[in-house]
């Protein structure tokens, strides 16, 4: 009984708020472990790039955002089945994601990947053992080129995987490589790089319209009025618009 | 922070898990073993399909499932003039008011819904393995008990609360004991469910952190933090181990079993 | 692309034989069951060696549990407690990241790979919770069936290879054919987490994810995982039931343990 009391009381609050927008609490779906666009701060929150940007959106869309992490693996079907309503994780533009879930205009120009090795003799086109995380655009990548391709189920591993000499060089976004080659003295970047998928994008069910009507604005604002260049530059993602 | 709360998480969830899953247990056992045709294949389709699968699988797509599965029903009842599809291409909608949470709900309410949709899929996996228990532990009870019991006159529902089901529990208690420690193991795949468990909290403060982003840089400790999950696990267990010993000398006095014998 | 083209091209991708690349687009069913069921490949590899191996460890770690030496026991104690008291998922991380420190010191480089390397942690798994059964049968072998054989000059090695052992094997038996259905599972955490994949050569629950991610839709490719892990139990159940026949064809009729789970000892 007092369940059915309760939910009559947020059916009425819910009526009232809409003519809001279907969306009283927009939540923010984000990976969490992908460093410098969204990771986990020592205080246990979301953070990064993405953060800052989505909080920013949200401030200029006028909406109320929260924030929740989900694993990579599964963040699209949480997203279409209505767990959360965006996905913001460096998700790249990509036609067979966006046959999927609907794509905000891309907040990030294509971000070169790059490779991380120990040594810059390491021959990517000659026989090298490539690693990458298990689904993402570079595995697809090297796994078309013939290459040879060891997936890990983490973007850790695939670090951890070069460190300890099961493979010879790891593909991934240059932005997430780029502190392990400034901190890590060891590691190094090959001069070969690769431009996969286009820019990075919110995703947005689409189902959700009148959502990503609203975070297009928001992100062209940000675009035109520069603040959008000058987060790009302060978390070192790539080049500016 | 986190990974304090991760350990409460997991021990909460073996907490409401198991008397839950015995439930599901009991029912499927019942079921297996009933006079009406259909219930008993249910019961026993509902053992056999869900041990048969490997509970990784069943966790990566069961609980979405179940999720749409609650909002479907409450569509039907909160929204019945709904005009719109449910599903539109990809998409799983139904009406705000049918959502679960609600979309506006509080972050506590997302996390308590997920961690309830992830005890209720353990139970279902877990009800599974423990109806199989049960239905082996009704199974060794005497048969003269239960003649007897018709000999008073009983009739077949008071024979079976109180003849067949006090005495069952000396049959099952070491299989659902062993149940109980792969229920301890399978909890490092709650991260799959979407809570976020002591693995998660492991990987997460044990992965590499560069000065850039955290006062606190450290190279890669997750061999550390997986070390002392292991501690963690086997002092757990062991610590199971001796409560279901004594728990087993208890309930094993005056029956006549080997356990009592020895 | 027929149905016949697809299994000819990527019924034995899984090792290696067949189209190098995956599909990557229509995702039809016909891809998903030739591909997933290729997978398979790798989790009976896994499930039949490391059954067949922790068989043997697992009766040999029995005995030494039920030993009166101490420097048996302790060990044998030791192992089980530490393969049955963690999570599996815990002992591949810390398996594999051991067999990493044993490479790069210059031995066994083979052992980083999960055809060798899990299967040793399956092996070892399997027997610490197969021992376990072991030991509890051995101690229930009726006390009757030892006097007769003594009875009849049996003695030592002869005794126990004769009398005891079949009859531990007889009451273990049920409680085994659990574990062996445990075992066929566990096999799907091999690439799942703890070992890397080469080459797109993974298991059913690898190729199951590959699909899961590329069509973004859970609800076919691991339903599709449970269908062929039924099939496999329900084959497991039958060849395990016709050993259980044998070990007790010489019971009367009546008395034969019917292939009902013993609750004594189910992992």
């Amino acid at each position: 009984m007092k369940h059915l009391i309760l939910t009559a009381a947020a059916v009425a609050l819910s009526a009232g708020l809409a003519h809001a927008g279907s969306h009283s609490v927009v939540r923010m779906g984000t990976e969490g472990a992908y460093p410098p666009w969204n990771f986990i701060n020592d205080a246990g929150e979301v953070d990064g790039f993405e953060r800052e940007l989505g909080d920013e959106l949200c401030a200029r869309a006028e909406l109320n955002c929260e924030w929740v992490t989900n694993e990579w693996d599964s963040i699209i079907p949480n997203l279409v089945s209505g767990n959360y309503d965006t996905i913001i994780a460096g998700m790249s533009i990509t036609d067979e994601r966006d046959e999927v879930i609907d794509f905000t205009q891309n907040y990030t120009l294509p971000d070169p990947s790059a490779y991380l090795a120990m040594s810059m003799d390491v021959d990517v086109m000659g026989g090298a053992v490539i690693a990458a995380q298990t689904n993402t655009i570079q595995a697809a990548f090297i796994a078309e080129k013939g290459w040879t391709l060891v997936e890990f189920a983490t973007p850790e591993e695939t670090i951890a995987a070069v460190k300890n000499g099961e493979a010879d060089a790891v593909l991934a976004d240059k932005s997430y490589l780029a502190p392990f080659a400034d901190e890590d003295p060891d590691l190094m970047f090959l001069e070969q790089e690769e431009l996969i998928g286009g820019g990075v994008g919110m995703g947005i069910r689409e189902s959700d319209g009148e959502l990503k009507d609203k975070f297009d604005m928001a992100i062209q604002s940000m675009k035109d009025d520069g603040s959008l260049n000058a987060l790009i530059t302060k978390w070192e993602i790539g080049e500016t618009f | 922070m986190g990974l304090y709360w991760s350990f409460v998480t997991v021990l909460v969830l073996l907490a409401i898990t198991a008397p839950t899953a015995l439930l599901f247990g009991f029912g499927g056992a019942t079921a297996a073993r009933a006079n009406f045709l259909p219930l008993r294949w249910f019961g026993k389709a509902y053992i056999s399909v869900v041990r048969g699968v490997p509970d990784i699988a069943f966790f990566l797509f069961f609980v979405i499932a179940l999720d749409q599965m609650f909002e479907l029903v409450r569509h039907q009842i909160f929204c019945p003039g709904w005009a719109e599809e449910i599903w539109q291409g990809n998409d799983f909608r139904v009406c705000p008011e049918a959502k679960l949470p609600l979309g506006n709900a509080a972050q506590w309410v997302h996390e308590v819904y997920g961690f309830f949709l992830a005890v209720l899929t353990f139970a279902i996996v877990f009800g599974a393995f423990s109806a199989n228990v049960l239905y082996g532990a009704m199974m060794a009870v005497p048969r003269g008990q239960m003649e007897t019991a018709e000999a008073y006159g009983m009739t077949r529902a008071q024979a079976f609360w109180r003849v067949l089901v006090p005495q069952m529990w000396v049959y099952a208690l070491p299989g659902l004991s062993n149940l109980w420690m792969i229920l301890i193991k399978a909890t490092p795949l709650l991260f799959l469910l979407g809570v976020e468990d002591i693995v998660y909290w492991a990987r997460e403060l044990g992965g590499t952190k560069q000065a850039r982003f955290s006062d606190y840089p450290h190279g890669d400790w997750r061999l550390w933090y997986f070390l002392g999950l292991l501690i963690f696990y086997l002092a757990f267990t062991k610590l199971s181990e001796f409560v279901l010993e004594r728990l087993m000398r208890r309930l094993s006095h005056g029956q006549a079993t080997i356990g009592a014998a020895a | 692309m027929s149905c016949w083209q697809t299994i000819q091209d990527y019924g034995l991708r899984a090792i290696g034989i067949g189209e190098r690349l995956l599909p990557r687009e229509d995702f039809g069913l016909c891809q998903q069951f030739t591909l997933i069921g290729s997978g398979l490949i790798w989790n009976i590899y896994f499930g039949m060696l490391a059954l067949f191996i922790g068989f043997f460890i697992a009766n040999a770690v029995a005995l030494a549990k039920a030993s009166r030496y101490y420097w048996l026991r302790k060990p044998a104690e030791w192992f089980i407690l530490v393969f049955r008291g963690s999570p599996l998922f815990i002992q591949f991380f810390l398996a594999y990241f051991i067999f990493l420190r044993i490479k790069q010191a210059g031995y066994m480089p083979w052992l980083t790979s999960a055809q060798a390397g899990a299967l040793i942690v399956l092996v070892l798994n399997t027997a610490a919770y197969s021992a376990e059964i072991f030991f509890g049968a051995l101690r229930s072998v009726p006390k009757g069936e030892v006097e007769a054989a003594d009875a009849y000059g049996f003695t030592g090695w002869k005794r126990f290879v004769r009398v005891i052992w079949p009859t531990t094997m007889r009451l273990a038996w049920p409680a085994y054919t659990n574990e062996a259905i445990f075992l066929f599972h566990a096999t799907t955490l091999v690439f799942f987490s703890g070992f890397p994949t080469w080459k797109q050569q993974g298991d059913a629950l690898y190729y199951a994810n590959y699909f899961a991610d590329k069509t973004f839709n859970p609800f076919i490719p691991y339903p599709i995982v449970a269908f062929y892990f039924i099939l496999l139990t329900l084959t497991l159940i039958a060849a395990f039931g016709m050993v259980n026949r044998r070990l007790n064809r010489h019971l009367p009729q009546e008395r034969r343990a019917k292939m009902r789970i013993r609750p004594n000892v189910i992992r």
